[in-house]
């Protein structure tokens, strides 16, 4: 059980975790600040006899110094944080020579649709599993969501991605996993009451194994 | 869809029919019996992958295949729902059974497959797999339901309306189906993989019987039950 | 203008001879009102706790009879065991339950009914027969989400969010007439919001007793206001989407339907442009009590008043141009991901004005720790780090990860929980003998209090670390997952300490129940408070004072040099006082 978050296994991950631990510094820093700053004013200021308070209706420096710093801050990280989200999410960011995955989401399930070994989707040596999602490491991958039924999200943390799948919508979300293994996929939204095991299996390959891997699956494809 | 063709044989047979001399169930009566057979070309039946269940796929030796259609080794098609769809007395009432029909879900698979059921008769379903199941019955005449068992339990139903199918889902493993039939009589059967039935206990009369398979759909044969055994046989052709 | 002055309540001239339905069932006096809003929602509170404690039932004992489940249906838990259909409704229902009728008419029903005229100087609110038929369509409105428990198939169950199309298709949820009561009930909860706020809007801009300006105005009544405007708002919308879906459910048409025209994010735009003025609703009140009471706690002025109230017209402002940041996974143009992240990052900092004017308030004070101000500083302890993390979220890489998990949780109680909650602890105390005349006890409050903050941060501190591993939300049997079996004992701790949570609050039921017969008898302004409502006697009467007060200062002259004690009330004249022009219409 980690403390943090979980493996780093995709180009994104790094980028995310670290904007992560930039807030968590910032955050970090107004937490401090504000939670000590009460408790010392409550055991300093505290009342005892004779004591009296100091009449003031306030300071219009300090209003303006602790406006402005969190505003800039604020600012500043969001300019940060857009960069990378244009990048991750934005119209054009998916890569041109994306491996795709055809993604349709139902109740309670996830049907992944592969090119085969022509690399096209919408072709006959297409084939396609229920809840396996197999993926060849360090390759741009765009998996092409649809949904069945009503919304469900797709989530794999170790990626940090996550994306809806929503009804009347074909959505492209991409990512580039970079550490070959086994991991989980959850359902992200509730989707009705199998929404807890809507998983799927997720397995990086080496290029070498997922070409093997496409081979065997072209060959004879279960339900 | 493959389409099919239709080929329809009846020979006739009476069988004698003693007055009732108690007014309880008829149990003499009139018997329909016969054979559904399959003929032409048996379609390739694709397997399931449960893999990503381990509960399930842990109670197979060889993989399970897909069960909408299953010919017996002489030809026979299992799970052909025979029943009588017309021609009972007007008026007939016939009181649901106090037995429950049971419908298991064991191994990721519904047992049985196709089944019947009286008006106001209760169906348990159980869970002999103790993992997540959902039923969803997608009724029409009947309330619709979908109910979930996460571990071993039995969930009671009833159904108030006859209907001629509900077709009964699991969403968290799509390829269960099960199809689950409501009368309100108690003349109808299930074949097996030799595709035999046999239907009991009718009054004299001109009845419509009616043969349901899943995938290619419905037949019907008109018998005249009189007294002796008759005999309706009905068969499905794939292509 | 006039004319509506003129209409305005006037003092009682006569002997009171209202009935006993008059006086207490069907009532208009806006005090009465305030303290029927005050049962019905501390019971739907209670309520929402026992739904939560279920839900902490079953994820910290997944799949075990519960105790006490025996009672429960065969439908919602056989032999006492959650089913997942039941486990959605729960989680469906907690959040309906405290949002909608527990935190909203907490804040907003009972405080903005009772204050505003109190606060103000009028005699009561401008329309108090719309106030009377707010109180009663919310009461109406509870009736129903609650039968919906009991309605065939059980309750709505699509989250408190009920996104379309789960929520607009029982054959894909399961819930009929329970999606369709929850569909009614929030449209009537809708009209009683907005009955609500005509009277808080029109009461504040028109009855406010010579001299009480906008700017000599309790931070409370400001907050209120700006309440009031976003309620106005935001509720058509919300009853609108709702009217949208309980006809999808129940005609035949197809708003949220893509399959027909419709679209899905239809609902989450609609829900959201509503959900989030909501959020600043359920938690602007609270921070203008909290106000009140930290100027009374620390005896000292409020610290920038002029730019609190610059900060609650900002937040006010802001949470309309929010929205989307709930929807950045939705599936919306990512374009609107970067200018919602824009406007999410700036809404931060008025809170964070308030934050460092509340310490402001304290530094240099003679701080008294009465029990309403150990809760109001622990709203401020609390409130600061659900907004804190609310920084991780606005930012959109980061959501991407953190959306729809447990990270979110623990925001939002921190936010609701520890900060409305509190205020609202610290605000029913502190006006607790303003309405009943006798006072909570006090000591009783000092250990509920640190209860409560300890078992409070143990509950949701770590739904951080749940949400930074991926823990999904609404997740009937996290175990399902391998790489959450891990964070089993984690679950099971968070709902070891729910339990304890939920029975310190039996320590504040108690001392509210036993102070309203057994309680101390209360002097006319125990907190030594300044405002107007400590002028009348405890409970106050029936039309509240004879001859409405003038004002002559603000309402935070606390320890002001050269008076003779460390109070001053507004409506006390000193010789240097000037009187306020004259009004432009009488008052009374």
């Amino acid at each position: 059980m980690s403390w943090w978050l979980p493996l780093k296994a995709s180009t994104f991950a790094g980028e995310i975790d670290g904007l992560f631990t930039a807030v968590l510094i910032i955050t970090g820093i107004a937490f401090v600040v504000v939670e000590f700053g009460l408790v010392w004013f409550s055991l300093k200021y505290r009342s005892r006899p004779g004591r009296a308070a100091y009449y003031t209706h306030g300071n219009t420096k300090a209003e303006i110094i602790w406006t402005a710093i969190p505003a800039v801050t604020v600012v500043a990280l969001g300019l940060i944080s857009n960069h990378y989200w244009k990048q991750m999410k934005g119209r054009d960011s998916v890569p041109a020579d994306s491996y795709p995955i055809g993604v349709h989401a139902k109740q309670f399930e996830w049907q992944y649709t592969y090119p085969g070994p022509d690399g096209k989707l919408g072709t006959t040596d297409d084939y396609t599993i229920r809840n396996q999602l197999h993926v060849p490491v360090n390759r741009n991958v765009v998996v092409i969501l649809t949904s069945e039924d009503v919304i469900h999200s797709f989530f794999v943390p170790v990626f940090r991605v996550k994306q809806d799948a929503v009804p009347g919508l074909t959505i492209r979300a991409w990512f580039n996993a970079t550490v070959p293994g086994e991991y989980e996929l959850g359902c992200a939204e509730l989707c009705g009451m199998g929404h807890y095991k809507m998983r799927t299996r997720v397995t990086v390959h080496t290029q070498v194994d997922f070409d093997a891997w496409v081979k065997t699956q072209a060959q004879g494809g279960s339900e | 869809m493959r389409k099919f063709g239709l080929v329809l044989a009846v020979a006739a047979g009476v069988v004698g029919l003693g007055a009732a001399r108690q007014s309880r169930t008829p149990v003499q009566g009139g018997t329909v019996t016969g054979k559904v057979k399959f003929t032409g070309v048996k379609p390739a039946m694709p397997k399931i992958d449960m893999s990503d269940e381990t509960v399930c796929a842990k109670k197979y030796t060889t993989p399970p295949t897909d069960e909408s259609v299953i010919v017996g080794p002489a030809g026979g098609l299992a799970n052909v729902f025979v029943y009588v769809k017309a021609g009972l007395p007007a008026g007939a009432t016939y009181p649901a059974p106090a037995t429950p029909v049971e419908i298991d879900q064991d191994g990721c698979r519904y047992h049985p497959h196709v089944l019947g059921i009286m008006v106001g008769q209760t169906l348990a379903i159980k869970n002999a797999d103790g993992i997540l199941h959902n039923i969803k019955a997608k009724a029409v005449k009947n309330r619709p339901f979908n109910v979930s068992q996460p571990t071993s339990m039995t969930t009671p139903r009833t159904f108030t309306a006859p209907e001629v199918m509900i077709p009964l889902e699991c969403n968290v493993h799509g390829w269960m189906h099960a199809w689950l039939a409501v009368l309100p009589h108690p003349f109808y059967a299930v074949t097996g993989a030799d595709g035999s039935f046999s239907l009991k206990g009718l009054p004299p009369g001109t009845y419509t019987i009616e043969a349901w398979h899943e995938k290619y759909g419905t037949q019907t044969a008109t018998v005249t039950v009189t007294a002796g055994p008759k005999t309706a046989d009905f068969t499905f052709t794939g292509k | 203008m006039s004319s509506l002055a003129a209409a305005a309540p006037r003092a009682p001239t006569h002997h009171d001879d209202r009935t006993f339905v008059q006086k207490y069932i069907f009532s208009t006096d806006h005090k009465i009102i305030g303290i029927q809003f005050l049962f019905l929602s501390l019971l739907f509170l209670f309520l929402g706790g026992v739904l939560a404690m279920q839900i902490r039932w079953q994820l910290g004992f997944p799949g075990q009879p519960m105790p006490g489940g025996g009672i429960l249906p065969e439908t919602m838990a056989p032999g006492g065991v959650i089913l997942p259909e039941y486990y959605i409704q729960l989680v469906t229902m907690h959040g309906t339950f405290m949002v909608f009728f527990a935190i909203m008419p907490l804040l907003v029903g009972v405080f903005a009914n009772f204050l505003i005229p109190l606060k103000i100087g009028a005699h009561d609110m401008a329309f108090p027969r719309i106030n009377m038929a707010s109180f009663w369509t919310a009461f109406l409105a509870g009736a129903v989400m609650f039968a919906s428990f009991f309605v065939p198939n059980g309750a709505a169950r699509a989250g408190w969010t009920m996104y379309a199309p789960l929520s607009a298709r029982p054959d894909l949820s399961g819930a009929d007439y329970g999606q369709i009561c929850w569909c009614i009930s929030i449209v009537l909860l809708g009209l009683s919001s907005i009955l609500g706020s005509l009277n808080y809007i029109t009461t504040i801009i028109n009855l406010r007793a010579p001299g009480m300006t906008w700017f000599r105005m309790p931070l409370s009544v400001w907050c209120l206001f700006v309440t009031a405007i976003l309620g106005l708002l935001a509720l058509p919308v919300l009853s609108g989407a709702a009217i949208m879906l309980l006809f999808d459910q129940t005609l035949g048409t197809h708003f949220f339907d893509p399959g027909a025209g419709g679209q899905v994010l239809l609902w989450q735009h609609l829900f959201w442009f509503f959900g989030h003025p909501e959020v600043y609703i359920l938690i602007l009140p609270g921070m203008g009590m909290v106000s009140d009471i930290i100027a009374n706690g620390s005896r000292k002025p409020i610290f920038g008043y002029h730019s609190m109230v610059f900060a609650i017209v900002g937040i006010g402002f802001l949470g309309w141009i929010v929205w989307g940041h709930h929807m950045f996974m939705s599936g919306m143009n990512p374009t609107l991901g970067s200018t919602f992240m824009v406007t999410t990052m700036i809404i931060a900092v008025p809170s964070a004005i308030k934050v460092f004017n509340w310490m402001g308030t304290m530094w240099r004070g003679n701080l008294h720790f009465h029990v309403p101000m150990l809760n109001a500083v622990g709203f401020v302890a609390m409130f600061v780090i659900g907004g804190l993390s609310g920084v991780f979220m606005a930012a959109t890489p980061i959501d991407m990860h953190i959306h729809d998990t447990y990270f979110i949780v623990a925001h939002l109680h921190y936010v609701l929980f520890g900060g409305s909650l509190f205020a609202l602890f610290a605000g029913i105390t502190y006006w607790f003998p303003k309405m009943f005349g006798k006072m909570m006890n006090e000591p009783i409050g000092k250990i509920h209090f640190w209860l409560t903050m300890l078992f409070f941060n143990l509950v949701f501190f770590p739904m951080h670390i749940l949400g930074m591993a991926g823990h999904m939300r609404r997740i009937y049997d996290p175990t399902q997952y391998e790489w959450l079996k891990g964070y089993q004992p984690m679950n099971h701790f968070i709902t070891l300490a729910a339990f304890a949570l939920f029975a310190t609050q039996f320590l504040f039921i108690w001392n509210f129940v036993w102070s309203l017969f057994k309680g101390r008898k209360a002097e006319q302004n125990p907190w030594r408070d300044n405002g107007l409502e400590w002028t009348l006697p405890n409970p106050a009467p029936h039309g509240n004072w004879e001859k409405v007060p003038t004002v002559y200062r603000g309402p935070y002259e606390y320890s002001l040099p050269g008076a003779p004690d460390d109070w001053y009330p507004q409506s006390s004249k000193l010789p240097n006082d000037r009187e306020p022009a004259p009004a432009p219409a009488p008052a009374h």
